[in-house]
Formats: C-alpha cells, sequence, structure tokens
C-alpha cells in the first residue's frame, strides 16, 4: 500500500508541476503577442529617433529600460523587436510545414524509392545548420531579414519531414484507412481528409517549438550580422551593438537577451504543454 | 558486419560528394557574379572579366566543378582572394581552435548532461528533478552568445579569472590556451547539456522500469552500481544519437560564439571573408562544417555497434 502511495505522489507532483508550464507557457507567449501588437501602434518613444544628448541613460520614468548609445529607448526598441521575432518564426515554420510536411506525407503515402529519396534528403539537410545556409545565401546575395529568414525555413524542413513521415506511417497503418481505401478513396484523398487531420496536434506543437528555435536563430544570425539589419530594431542587432558597451553599460546586454529568453522559454513550455494534452502518450524530453 | 560496414561507407561517400554538388549549385544557381561580388560595385568591367578569367568562371561550370573536387581531393583548396595565401594553410591554422573549441564544449556538454540527466532520473518526481528540469527548460531557451556575455561579465569583468577574449595560441602552452577555450566552450556547452540532460533523463527512466534492472537489483547490485552500469549503458543509444546531431549545432555555434570571444578560429574566418566578399574561402569553409558534421554522424553510426552489440547482426 505504502508503495502505491509514494509512487502516487511524485507523480500528481509532475502533473502539476507540468500543467504550471502550460500555464506559465500561454501566458509569456501572449504577453509576446500583445506586445508586438502593441508596438504596432504605440511604443513610449520612438524605437529609431537617435538623440544623442540622451544617450546612455539609466533606467527612469521617462525611459524605463534607459537608453542605448545613440539615445534609443530601449524600451520602445524591445517591442518594436518582438514584431520581428514573431515574423520571422512564423514565416520560417511556414516554410518548414509547407515543404517538410508535403514531403513527409508524400514519402508516408508512396513508400519506396520516393521514401527513401525524401528521408535521405531530409537527412542531408541536417548537415547544413541554418548559420550555415545563412552564410552561403548572404555571401551572394548580402545579408538581409528575409535571406535569414529562408535559411532558418530550410533547416525547419527535415525536422517536419521526419515528423510527419513517422507520424503518418502510423496512421496508414490503422484499419479506417483500409476502410476508406475498400470505400475506393485514392492516396490524395486518403492523406488530405484522414492522415493529416490525425497527425495535425502533433504538427502543432512541433510547430511551436520550432517557432522558438527560429526565434533563437534569428538573435544568432543577427548578431553575426547576417539578420535583420539596421535600423529596424531586432533583438540580436541589439546585442551586436551592446557588445562594445558590455563593460560600460551590461544592462544594454542584459534586457535584449531577457527579451530572447522569456519568448523562446514560453514558446517551449507552451509546445511541451500542449503536447501533454493533446497526447499524454508522446513522452517529452 | 563487413557488408554493413561497406554500405555505410558507401553512403558516406555519396552524403559528401552531394554536399560538395550542393554547395557548387547554390553559388552557381543564386543570382550574382561572383567576380563582380568579390570586386564591388564600382569594379571597370575589364577587371571584372579578368578576375572571371583568373577563377576559371569562363570555363562550363561541370568542368569547375570537377577541378574544384579535384583538388580538395590533393588538398588544395585554392587560393584566397583577400588574403592571397592558399586556402588550405588558412583553414589549418583555424582548425586547431575550432575543432579543440568543439571537442571541448562536446565533453563539458557530455559531463554536464549525463550527471544531470542520471540524477534526476534517479530523483523521478522529486525536488531535485523538477530543479534539472526547470534548469534545463531555462537552458534550452538561453542564447549561447547572450550566455557567452553573461560569463564575460562574471569571470572575466567581475571576477578576473579568465580573459575576456584572444587566443594566445598553442605555442602559449597548453594550460594558458585552454583557459581561453574555457568560457567559450562553457557558453556551447550550457545549451545543448540542458537539451541532453533532458534526453538522457527520460532514456534512463525507459530503462530503469525494464525487468534487467530489477534482476541487478535483486543479484545485490546497489542502486548506484545498477544505475550507472546496467541502465546508463543500455540508455546511450538515443543519448549517442542526439550527441551526433548535436555536434552540428555545436560546429554552427562555434561561427557565432568565436566572434563574442574574438578567438581566431573557422567562425571568425568565414564572417571576415563575408565582409571581404572571398567566395572561394566561404565555399570552402561550408564544405568543410557541413563534410565534418557529416563525418560526425558517420562515426555516431559504427559507435552504436561499439555501445550495443546487438545491432552488428543487422
Amino acid at each position: 500500500m505504502s508503495a502505491v502511495a509514494e509512487r502516487g505522489r511524485p507523480a500528481r507532483r509532475r502533473r502539476v508541476f507540468r500543467h504550471w508550464g502550460l500555464v506559465c507557457g500561454a501566458i509569456l507567449t501572449a504577453l509576446l503577442l500583445l506586445i508586438a501588437l502593441v508596438s504596432l501602434v504605440w511604443t513610449p518613444h520612438s524605437a529609431t529617433a537617435i538623440d544623442l544628448t540622451q544617450r546612455l541613460l539609466p533606467p527612469s520614468p521617462r525611459h524605463w529600460l534607459g537608453t542605448d548609445h545613440f539615445g534609443r529607448d530601449i524600451a520602445s526598441m524591445l517591442m518594436v523587436g518582438a514584431q520581428n521575432s514573431i515574423l520571422v518564426g512564423i514565416v520560417a515554420v511556414a516554410i518548414g510545414v509547407a515543404l517538410g510536411v508535403s514531403l513527409g506525407l508524400l514519402a508516408a503515402a508512396q513508400g519506396g524509392w520516393a521514401e527513401e529519396a525524401a528521408m535521405r534528403l531530409a537527412d542531408f539537410t541536417f548537415a547544413f545548420p541554418a548559420v550555415l545556409s545563412a552564410i552561403l545565401i548572404t555571401a551572394l546575395l548580402g545579408p538581409g531579414a528575409v535571406n535569414s529568414i529562408i535559411a532558418i525555413g530550410i533547416f525547419n524542413v527535415p525536422v517536419f519531414a521526419r515528423l510527419t513521415r513517422g507520424a503518418a506511417r502510423a496512421i496508414w497503418t490503422r484499419d479506417f484507412i483500409l476502410a476508406t481505401r475498400a470505400a475506393g478513396k485514392g492516396g490524395l484523398r486518403i492523406t488530405l481528409e484522414h492522415v493529416l487531420p490525425n497527425i495535425a496536434s502533433i504538427l502543432i506543437v512541433q510547430a511551436t517549438i520550432q517557432f522558438a528555435l527560429a526565434i533563437l536563430a534569428e538573435a544568432g544570425l543577427s548578431y553575426i550580422g547576417l539578420g535583420t539589419q539596421p535600423p529596424f530594431p531586432s533583438w540580436g542587432r541589439m546585442l551586436n551593438e551592446a557588445q562594445t558597451f558590455l563593460f560600460l553599460a551590461p544592462r544594454l546586454a542584459i534586457f535584449p537577451g531577457l527579451a530572447i529568453v522569456a519568448a523562446v522559454l514560453g514558446l517551449n513550455l507552451l509546445g511541451d504543454g500542449l503536447r501533454d494534452l493533446l497526447d499524454p502518450r508522446l513522452r517529452r524530453f | 558486419m563487413l557488408f554493413f560496414l561497406l554500405k555505410r561507407l558507401a553512403g558516406l561517400v555519396a552524403t559528401l560528394a552531394a554536399a560538395t554538388l550542393v554547395v557548387f549549385l547554390v553559388l552557381e544557381v543564386l543570382p550574382g557574379d561572383p567576380a563582380q561580388v568579390m570586386l564591388g560595385t564600382e569594379a571597370r568591367p575589364e577587371q571584372v572579366a579578368a578576375l572571371r578569367h583568373e577563377l576559371g568562371l569562363d570555363r562550363p561550370a561541370p568542368q569547375r566543378y570537377v577541378a574544384w573536387i579535384g583538388g580538395m581531393l590533393r588538398g588544395d583548396l585554392g587560393r584566397s582572394y583577400t588574403y592571397q595565401v592558399p586556402v588550405a594553410e588558412l583553414v589549418g591554422e583555424r582548425l586547431l581552435v575550432t575543432v579543440p573549441l568543439a571537442l571541448l564544449a562536446m565533453a563539458l556538454t557530455t559531463a554536464l548532461a549525463l550527471g544531470l540527466g542520471v540524477y534526476a532520473a534517479a530523483h523521478q518526481g522529486q525536488a531535485g528533478d523538477l530543479g534539472v528540469m526547470g534548469l534545463t527548460q531555462l537552458g534550452i531557451a538561453v542564447p549561447n552568445f547572450w550566455f557567452a556575455f553573461l560569463l564575460i561579465l562574471l569571470f572575466a569583468v567581475h571576477l578576473g579569472w579568465f580573459p575576456s577574449g584572444g587566443f594566445p595560441g598553442w605555442g602559449a602552452g597548453i594550460g594558458a590556451a585552454l583557459k581561453a577555450l574555457l568560457l567559450p566552450a562553457l557558453a556551447l556547452a550550457v545549451v545543448q547539456a540542458a537539451i541532453l540532460a533532458r534526453i538522457t533523463r527520460s532514456a534512463v527512466l525507459d530503462i530503469l522500469g525494464e525487468d534487467f534492472i530489477r534482476t541487478a537489483r535483486a543479484k545485490g547490485n546497489s542502486r548506484a552500481r545498477a544505475l550507472w552500469r546496467h541502465a546508463l549503458r543500455n540508455a546511450l543509444v538515443p543519448v549517442v544519437t542526439i550527441m551526433g546531431l548535436q555536434f552540428a549545432s555545436l560546429l554552427a555555434g562555434t561561427i557565432i560564439v568565436e566572434n563574442v570571444f574574438t578567438l581566431p578560429g573557422l567562425g571568425r574566418l568565414v564572417f571576415q571573408a563575408i565582409t571581404q566578399h572571398d567566395l572561394i574561402v566561404i565555399q570552402d569553409v561550408v564544405v568543410l562544417l557541413a563534410g565534418l558534421v557529416i563525418l560526425i554522424n558517420f562515426a555516431v553510426d559504427l559507435l552504436y555497434l561499439a555501445i550495443d552489440p546487438r545491432l552488428r547482426r543487422r
């Protein structure tokens, strides 16, 4: 009896923790979206206006988080930067979903050489992390937000391709698929009407996690100067500029970093929480 | 076994060839004339034509590809346009920084991840487990270059224990060189360790539920011995798989982190090459990094066989 009680208690504690994760993740993500939306119509100050008389000010009621070396308001830059992060995340994930899911569905439906070819292609793309593709693309086309988004999107393709193929193959072996075949439906119809809806929840969860990874990757690319270009504020770009003043004004580096951590943490917690909620059988890492 | 090895080896060669082809084609297909890019927009057409000839760009693409691959096999990576020295020479020096940095980061990752992961699994559901899981969730969300800033602020500026950047070279002694690499390696390792610790935890938890662990305990093995000797070894296959994939992220991460610490590695070389439009260097370094990733994943496949003899029968 006591053994059962011992096993039950930690399990319950973990469940509570998981829901906490989901709640925290949802709140952080909602906050991120809200800040980005508000910044479309209002920011405390202009995010791009340069005022050298106001440079490197500490936080105050007028400038909540202080100003940078050009006298720009940090809080306003962070707010506008949120737009940038969300935009990059959405487009990069959309590229990954559009190409990766199609590839995965095709592989699962066709099998044979098509599957082999699609999966080798996915394996191969793994050898080119976003930074490497971005370097190749920017080397010729020059740095820019669009090029960095494409590079991050390309890296998302194999992730979704593998996940989709694995999940879709499991659906294809189920009896109800056999029934739809017997009813005379073709491969494409079965894929769109039965396979895709059944794996949608897994894809949504992965999309949240890839969204978070895209924000991290964009910050990295902007930090080394391959991503979003000035004067449009981006969190990675702010960190790049802050590095020069790391000893003089460390807070310039602290705030954008905290913004990235909060955004990524929120999305990851949301993704993990959704996974547990939608499909408790899928174990989280 | 031999057939398996041969098949894998053939796959390795094919993947490496594909990687070179992709990089070549990307630079070929993307709009933009390499000679024009290198010289800038103000170059005269004669200058561009002369450089095109010098680079062999006036020859047909297949011929250039074969020449490039042939050169690479002989160790000739071409000449850097900006430095005017063989790329092989440049890359060779930089590899001596990047590879030790990546290996040190991987070693730190493994030590941190296995320790934390096994600890969390052994204390499943308890405060220690929740603490480790919370930390790893935070670790995954931290950008490695920002963590590098924090490390510099704490250990270089505040405490003064480590240099805030630069590399004295291996000639200055192994101790001094490792000291310069430790903070960058730690910045790279923390994020990867967070991911790997979660994988280790769930892999070990899977194994702890197996009958043979109960048998091992029944035979009188202590809890710790059953955990470290029996559970961990069996949990290693998924852990090693992820480690292989992580090496790609680590190498990509070095490009960024080397810039934080101004380490003269491959990342810094490729970064300078981008600002100077030195396409030959970029092409070679990208292929080299992708090739390293492919080789590591090949090594991981072989490592499976060492860890789990059952897989050798395939």
